[in-house]
């Protein structure tokens, strides 16, 4: 069993190894090969350990794998070791799975550029340091992975560093996340000092030991892991990096930016669930943001005119129900909506992706049009995952997954109902934004001519991605519906249950509410984008659509608020005392440097002359002496 | 003894003032051999004084060096007139610095 757990993240990173060496020599049908099948041979691995994770489950309800020691020094101690319990399994089984589609249409998609090696050696880096992230059973070894797939995700957003613009947007990224993840390791380093260990279990069973419910250290620490979660993915106030993100290919978006990387914050809160447990106040925090970050980037994808921008902004609210979720303690909820999103959201990506790059790497929707019936399998998928994210009931996944949080965001005893309010707000928000998209993009009349269709390598991912959009949901039915709960049976003994809220409501009202809520979201945008109602471009020209179309000016705010102030600290710095004593010294040896270069005149006969003077005067000395 | 050491130092002065007044390059390349030519005389004035063949020996070693020195500056120059089309030595100026610092 060690073996097989330590090979999941261990083979796409020989893979990486091996293309990051020797990409340019070998032919691209190799890269390709390696690339995909050391993802496909980790999903196989995930697959193998899962089935023997779950049909014989041992004693302590996870596996570990104790590779080595890393460091040890006095008493802290961190070794390489993975751990696999469901819920780790379910995040790998996610990343390989999910990640192998994605890569296998990578291999067409990126066909004809230049850096082909190069992307792949990226995307395994980064499917080996994900995994190492959800694997790891110690919070450094986390931290590892965590920094990792920043790190790739900086690459990868800069791949086509050519254009400048994307080497910005990479920064960016980089930066924003960086906040969050100082305050990461600033919690990492609270924990530490508290219990000497950063050994997950460990450390959960030490705090719900010594901490008592909302103590001011419980709630610093799990405040400072929050921020590096809220940075990863994405959420207010930390939101800014992602609809940025999507200047790199498609399939980075797909696999970073909407199914793995983006939802390490919620790995992260859901595995350090005892610690959130015992301050009550972080998980209200936790739910607020959650609501708020659904809202406004649920506001700001309606005004998008970018393809992959809407996508992104739907990213940012869909993790925003994730955290609203763990906020009022339905984790399995959130972790099943995680994984249903990875489905749906890799899938709307990658058809995105395929429109674009059929396009000619057209991005706005508007020049799109009427590609229904030129693109049929690519129409087909975008259309079974835009289903799947506006939650159309009963058919899709996305209902089941959307409207468990939503029934428990009205039923949890910890909950509000303001965040049920929220919720199912953001529900039709999404409906209307995601139709939209599809009304512009695929139906009326055509506006840019496709240039070649779809191939093989990339309809077959859209195909299985979009039969997962569909049918993901019914492994976990709601309680009226049918006795099938197998998704949350997982975790009976990993997370801990919603504990209901004293009112006796029938949960099959709010399945009709949010149903109706779904469908009329689809009818507006129907009414608005479809039939070409004249309220459309006038919202369109209102300035409402340009504070939509800024992400509510977020940017602008942070510009003043932050980095404006660091500018001007800096120039002020500049010339402060310390500085002025080395910019002197470098002044006085430019001034003597250009003293002596004027010597330096090109002119042969003048060297000469100085040479000869030179000799004399040595001469001279030499023989006074 | 001293007269001939004077006449070599004349010599190498002749050669020395030649280079630095004259511009053309070929007359540079004539007064650097003068001045090879006298240092290479006073290694004969020197083995004459000693009775010892050791200095010819040594002035037959510089003809050689400069007969091998010679060829390669006439290909240079021929090189140089290639380029340039001239053969003003203060015509050549490429590798003056001609950094500026700006004034403080």
């Amino acid at each position: 069993m060690t073996v097989i757990i330590s090979l999941i993240p261990a083979l796409p990173l020989l893979s990486f190894l091996i293309i990051a060496l020797f990409g340019r020599l070998l032919p691209k049908k190799v890269v390709a090969l390696l690339g995909v099948g050391s993802v496909s041979l980790s999903a196989i691995m995930t697959i193998i350990s899962g089935i023997d994770l779950l049909s014989s489950p041992p004693a302590v309800g996870s596996y570990t794998a104790t590779l080595y020691t890393w460091m040890s020094s006095g008493s802290f101690t961190a070794s390489i070791a993975f751990m696999l319990d469901p819920l780790s399994l379910v995040f790998c089984f996610v990343i390989t799975f999910v990640g192998a589609l994605i890569h296998l249409y990578s291999v067409e998609f990126m066909s004809e550029d230049d850096g082909f090696a190069r992307f792949f050696a990226y995307m395994n880096l980064f499917v080996g340091s994900m995994l190492i992230l959800v694997l790891a059973e110690n919070l450094l070894l986390l931290y590892l992975g965590w920094e990792g797939v920043g790190l790739c995700s900086y690459l990868l957003i800069g791949f086509w560093y050519k254009e400048p613009e994307n080497g910005y947007a990479a920064q960016k990224a980089f930066i924003v996340t960086r906040i969050g993840d100082t305050a990461m390791i600033l919690g990492l380093f609270l924990l530490f000092i508290s219990f000497g260990t950063l050994d997950i279990q460990d450390l959960m069973q030490q705090a719900s030991m010594k901490w008592v419910s909302g103590s001011p250290l419980a709630v610093i620490s799990s405040l400072l892991l929050l921020g590096g979660a809220l940075g990863k993915s994405a959420q207010l106030p930390l939101q800014t990096w992602l609809p940025d993100a999507m200047a790199g290919p498609s399939p980075v978006s797909a696999l970073i930016h909407a199914a793995t990387m983006v939802t390490a914050g919620v790995y992260l809160v859901t595995r350090t669930h005892v610690l959130f447990a015992l301050a009550p106040v972080v998980m209200a925090i936790i739910a607020v943001i959650g609501a708020l970050t659904l809202l406004i980037a649920g506001f700001s994808a309606l005004a998008q005119t970018d393809l992959k921008r809407v996508l992104a902004y739907s990213t940012i609210s869909q993790i925003g129900y994730m955290f609203l979720a763990m906020g009022i303690g339905a984790w399995s909820a959130g972790v099943f909506h995680f994984m249903i999103h990875a489905f749906f959201k890799a899938l709307l990506f990658l058809a995105g992706g395929a429109v674009i790059h059929l396009l000619n790497d057209e991005h706005d929707i508007f020049k799109m049009g009427g590609l229904r019936k030129k693109m049929p399998v690519v129409f087909i998928t975008f259309f079974i995952g835009a289903a799947s994210l506006s939650a159309l009931p009963l058919i899709t996944a996305g209902f089941y997954s959307k409207d468990q949080i939503l029934w428990f965001g009205w039923s949890s005893s910890i909950s509000s109902h303001w965040l049920w309010v929220a919720g199912i707000t953001g529900a039709f928000l999404t409906s209307i934004y995601t139709f939209r998209l599809v009304f512009i993009t695929f139906f009326g009349e055509m506006r840019t001519e496709p240039h070649h269709k779809a191939g093989k390598l990339m309809s077959i991912p859209l195909v299985v991605l979009a039969v997962l959009s569909l049918t993901g949901g019914f492994i976990e039915l709601p309680q009226n519906i049918g006795p099938i709960h197998l998704f949350s049976r997982l975790f009976d003994h990993v997370l801990p249950v919603v504990i209901a809220g004293g009112e006796g409501n029938s949960e099959l009202v709010f399945q009709i509410i949010s149903a109706i809520v779904s469908l009329g979201g689809v009818y507006i945008a129907y009414l608005l984008f479809y039939k070409k109602s004249s309220l459309a471009v006038r919202f369109r020209n209102s300035s409402m659509n340009s504070f939509f179309l800024s992400g509510w000016k977020f940017d602008r705010v942070y510009d003043f608020l932050f980095v404006k102030p660091a500018v001007w600290l800096s120039e002020i710095d500049k010339k402060d005392f310390v500085d002025l004593i080395y910019t002197s010294i470098a002044k006085v040896t430019e001034y003597f440097n250009f003293l002596f270069s004027k010597t330096q005149n090109g002119k042969l006969r003048w060297y000469v002359l100085f040479l000869t003077i030179g000799v004399a005067v040595i001469l001279t000395i030499m023989i006074s002496l | 003894m001293e007269i001939q050491i004077l006449f070599a130092a004349i010599l190498f002065l002749i050669g020395l003032v030649g280079f630095l007044v004259r511009r053309n390059i070929i007359f540079m390349l004539l007064s650097i051999e003068i001045m090879l030519n006298s240092a290479a005389l006073v290694f004969v004035i020197a083995g004459s004084h000693w009775m010892q063949a050791d200095g010819q020996v040594m002035f037959i070693f510089i003809l050689t060096v400069s007969a091998a020195e010679v060829s390669v500056g006439l290909a240079l120059i021929l090189q140089m007139y290639h380029h340039f089309k001239t053969l003003d030595a203060d015509a050549l100026k490429k590798l003056r610095d001609k950094q500026e610092v700006e004034k403080t």
